[in-house]
């Protein structure tokens, strides 16, 4: 697999919040920090990227810069910038303004990576379309920017539209809100000091046979921020030392057999179902 | 599904329809040993309302696929003796191949997608749940978008009957 190296998006101007998104304080100290300590430990090497006016930035200077050296507008710049600076890696993007971000998710992206799609990206809960500002570009895919650009095109995101991207269903509820204006970011401040983890929703959990001997229970209610089925499982699993592997399990959710992939919704009711042995 | 012992001469009463030249059944029986332990008896859980659908579904297949003029399954929850039947399938066609093929198909799909477990009770007092050790592993939880509702557990060897 081709290397993966880290890009953390700083160069932006922040316009619709007024003030540097970057230096906004979610976690105790600026976003641009949190976003590049939770990105280093999964990518070999790891950048922010700027603009050419902000290497001396006193939040900026100390972090291994790739500044601008494709003019271009909006995002486009700093991974083409990036790609230019190392045309053989992949590259892990991430905006500075998505203060919900866990480790999950961007281990999630990283597991998914294949040699068949040139993108990994997660599905927005917004719109259903890719999220270009979470995701991995393999170098084709910077490839294929280069020539959409160049053609007039900036738009990362319809790049994975029109490509091989491989798409992901969220991980974690909210995870990937981006917080663009003054009212957003209280919402996120609220929301990050009531609800550690994101917005949460409420499940109703069944189990049987060995599952219910070793949750010692029927039913169960519980509140979560996953967003499919997959991470509650390994969660659940933990908490009650259940012997099966999620890959043998199959799922049923609201009375039916459900893809592991189903987005979840609040209120949903859930069965873990392990190997059948009727008959 | 029935929690209770069924009266099998209603379930035949459905198959005796005037197209069918014959019936076939399959009906399984709990078993005085499973892999060498004496066992004393089973219990049969279920998620019973998915295992309705599902047979239902089983069923309407089976109709669909081959040649056949009725077909019923019945499976047992609750505790069973030796001896016992735990599941029962009736086929009725025109003509005996298909109904013997029905038979085997509709048996063979409940073993692999029914959700019902079974806990096997041995003559020292022991109790466990069965497991499947012979199935394949089913696609990762995480592929298992591109199969959506069609990823099952692969083959099982596991046949008690």
């Amino acid at each position: 697999m081709t290397p993966l190296y880290g890009l953390i998006l700083a160069g932006g101007a922040s316009k619709r919040m007024g003030t540097d998104k970057a230096a906004l304080d979610y976690h105790g100290k600026p976003q641009l920090q949190v976003a590049f300590e939770v990105l280093t430990p999964v990518v070999e090497r790891c950048f922010v990227s700027v603009r050419p006016g902000q290497t001396s930035d006193p939040l900026r200077f100390s972090f291994s810069q790739i500044v601008d050296t494709v003019d271009a507008d909006g995002p486009a710049a700093g991974l083409l910038s990036a790609h230019r600076a190392y045309p053989d890696v992949a590259w892990l993007v991430l905006a500075c303004d998505l203060p919900m971000l866990d480790r999950g998710t961007l281990d999630t992206l990283i597991t998914a990576r294949n040699g068949e799609h040139v993108a990994v990206s997660y599905r927005s809960e917004h719109d259903g379309l890719p999220e270009p500002l979470c995701a991995i570009w393999e170098p084709e895919a910077l490839d294929l920017l280069e020539q959409q650009v160049a053609s007039g095109r900036i738009c990362p995101r319809k790049l994975l539209i029109n490509s091989p991207t491989k798409l992901l269903e969220p991980h974690k509820r909210g995870a990937l809100d981006n917080i663009n204006t003054p009212e957003e970011r209280e919402d996120a401040t609220r929301r990050l000091k009531d609800l550690p983890g994101g917005p949460m929703i409420r499940l109703t959990l069944e189990y049987f046979a060995q599952l219910r001997e070793l949750a010692g229970t029927r039913e169960q209610s519980l509140e979560t921020a996953f967003a499919t089925v997959g991470p509650l499982y390994e969660e659940l699993r933990e908490k009650y030392a259940f012997p099966f592997e999620a890959s043998t399990l199959r799922v049923a959710i609201n009375g039916d057999f459900a893809p592991w992939t189903q987005v979840l919704k609040d209120g949903d009711h859930i069965v873990f179902i392990p190997p059948v042995t009727g008959g | 599904m029935a929690s209770a012992p069924v009266d099998l001469s209603m379930l035949r009463e459905d198959l005796h329809l005037a197209e069918a030249g014959g019936f076939c059944t399959f009906e399984g029986w709990v078993r005085n040993r499973n892999e060498g332990r004496p066992v004393d008896g089973l219990e049969y859980e279920s998620y019973e309302a998915l295992a309705q659908l599902e047979g239902e579904r089983i069923v309407a297949e089976a109709l669909e696929r081959f040649e056949i003029s009725q077909a019923v399954a019945m499976h047992r929850t609750g505790s069973l003796k030796v001896g016992d039947v735990a599941v029962w399938i009736g086929v009725s066609a025109p003509h005996r191949d298909a109904a013997f093929r029905a038979c085997r198909y509709i048996i063979d799909e409940i073993k692999h997608r029914v959700p019902v477990w079974k806990k096997e009770h041995y003559l020292d007092g022991d109790a466990e749940w069965v497991a499947c050790h012979h199935c394949q592993t089913a696609p990762r939880a995480s592929e298992a978008g591109a199969h959506d509702h069609e990823h099952d557990h692969g083959s099982c060897g596991h046949h008690h009957h």
